[in-house]
């Protein structure tokens, strides 16, 4: 009988396909995994600390920053929270609202093409990473266009957006979802047939509903289970109840799986950004809460009041009673949640980020166990995870 | 079934063991004693279909409260939608809590950065090791009298030039 010994490996953090700062200590046995260990923390901010120190509109920004791949996710989120906290969540306006869902979905498509991208590049497939970028320029394009910024938009407020969608925003979008499906459809036309990308996701990072239920498991990583959740259609916000689409769900339970749902998603989101743009009127884009809302723009740059107002609700910031609050949201990713405790002060007391990358992750060990050391990358790809959500 | 129907099952079960029952904003808390919360969270998984752990964390009521932490369970049921919080008080000077990682493998990670960032120790813990902050790391960064600038550093005076 051969003598066999195990050997330990380092791969990350500074390794292309962990998709940023992870860390994985892989103990083989020739090529197979016998054990994964993930290392986190490497791009550790301490938002949740910094949170403590700052009013609830400072917050806004730091959450750009934790998924930077879908940030109006987090915007969205946290403003959600901030606004169920304080109470004013009825008061939001329809046109505000209606934004919302559409740069959320945007921004879906946004972190899939990233996700989708980076997931055929590692398995070898060079073409779609080319073909995703160039969608995915439009949409940097647009958040340009609407925010100043191509990735940390900061453009969601609590109450309501920070300024209405610029001139000739709403023919861009319109433009970009006419060209989408079309897309997807050459994406799909690129993989689907593909015997390489088939035999490398297909079986492949097997977890069954229930594992996946017990580790934590969210979003379309989820839905590849089998499990039909999705907290857009179960726990609706930001008025995602009126609009009609279909929650994608496939039974495959493998890479395989979590890619068709992905995709389908993608066409989904298309769809609802339609809706949006169908359903878009004229109308105040900021809730009526002077207390607890900032003044228009224009009000802070013309007159003496208006700026006051502006000084006082951003250096004081405004206090809502005590209590505390849970706000989850279907981010690209899984659920990403907000649990904010209010003492009464003007600063969050606790702030607790719920991560979908990061408990998504801690599916990772079981998940490669037994499969070859070439199938890490392909499920470190399907969990669609980000470093900047993880350590935050 | 709705929340409060879970609730007054759960007092029907653990009459001695439920200390607190709030409401706020339309979510439920119930706050229960440290020692029964294994098995109140079985049950809720068992019986009450809570089968999703969504978050779990700790909260430091430094000077706040006479039990200095708080670990909060944010639990879901997947099935009817529901969201219900768990809270247990936890004194400093015996910062720990049984694990809940036996009923939802997902809190191993949760409680690790629960430890980690605010040293609450959880028994029963498969593997409690510090998972954001290095391994050698001194304190627990989250906790209130732990400065935001870090150890031994001038607090931050603003970009003053």
């Amino acid at each position: 009988m051969a003598l066999t010994e195990t050997m330990t490996v380092n791969m990350g953090p500074q390794h292309p396909s962990t998709h940023g700062v992870l860390q994985l200590i892989l103990e083989l046995d020739g090529e197979t995994v016998i054990k994964a260990t993930p290392h986190i923390g490497f791009l550790h901010r301490g938002v949740e600390k910094l949170s403590e120190e700052r009013t609830y509109h400072q917050v806004l920004p730091l959450t750009d920053r934790l998924d930077y791949l879908a940030p109006m996710h987090n915007n969205l989120a946290y403003v959600l929270a901030v606004e169920k906290l304080f109470g004013i969540t009825e008061a939001i306006p329809e046109r505000a609202k209606t934004i919302r869902v559409m740069m959320a979905e945007i921004t879906r498509l946004k972190s899939h093409l990233v996700w989708l991208a980076c997931h055929a590049l590692d398995i070898g497939a060079m073409t779609v990473f080319l073909y995703c970028f160039r969608e995915r320029e439009m949409i940097m394009d647009m958040y340009e266009k609407l925010s100043g910024a191509r990735m940390t938009s900061n453009y969601f407020r609590v109450g309501g957006l920070s300024a209405d969608l610029p001139a000739g925003f709403e023919a861009d979008v319109r433009s970009f979802i006419d060209v989408m499906p079309g897309h997807i459809d050459t994406y799909e036309g690129l993989l689907n047939g593909n015997i390489i990308w088939q035999k490398r996701i297909q079986g492949v990072g097997v977890i069954s509903a229930e594992d996946a239920i017990d580790i934590g498991l969210s979003g379309p990583s989820l839905r590849g289970s089998g499990v039909d959740w999705d907290l857009r259609r179960d726990n609706p916000y930001s008025g995602y109840e009126n609009y009609d689409f279909k929650v994608c769900v496939e039974q495959g339970c493998d890479t395989w799986a979590r890619y068709r749902v992905r995709l389908a998603e993608m066409r989904e989101s298309v769809k609802i950004i339609r809706q949006t743009l169908d359903r878009l009127q004229a109308g105040p884009i900021m809730a009526d809460c002077p207390k607890i809302c900032l003044p228009p723009k224009k009000d802070v740059v013309n007159t003496i009041e208006g700026l006051i107002h502006q000084f006082k609700i951003i250096s004081d910031g405004p206090k809502p009673e005590v209590g505390e609050i849970y706000q989850g949201v279907e981010n690209p990713k899984g659920e990403v949640g907000f649990y904010l405790v209010s003492d009464g002060s003007g600063r969050p007391y606790r702030m607790k980020i719920r991560p979908a990358s990061f408990v998504n992750l801690q599916a990772l060990p079981q998940m490669v166990q037994g499969r070859m050391i070439a199938d890490v990358v392909a499920i470190i790809g399907t969990l669609d995870i980000v470093l900047g959500e993880i350590d935050r | 079934m709705s929340i409060e129907v879970v609730v007054e099952n759960l007092k029907g079960k653990f009459a001695a063991s439920i200390l607190e029952v709030a409401e706020f904003r339309g979510e439920t808390t119930v706050i229960v004693k440290k020692e029964e919360i294994v098995a109140i969270c079985s049950y809720l998984k068992m019986s009450e279909g809570f089968n999703f752990l969504s978050d779990l964390c700790g909260v430091d009521y430094l000077g706040k409260k006479d039990d200095r932490f708080m670990v909060v369970y944010n639990l879901y049921n997947i099935s009817t939608h529901a969201r219900l919080r768990l809270k247990v008080a936890v004194a400093e000077k015996d910062a720990t809590v049984d694990s809940v990682a036996s009923v939802w493998g997902t809190a191993n990670w949760h409680e690790r950065e629960c430890w980690d960032l605010l040293g609450i120790s959880f028994n029963n813990h498969p593997d409690l090791r510090r998972i954001l902050m290095p391994a050698d790391w001194v304190g627990h960064p989250l906790r209130k009298d732990y400065p935001v600038q870090g150890p031994d550093r001038a607090p931050y005076q603003g970009g003053l030039s």
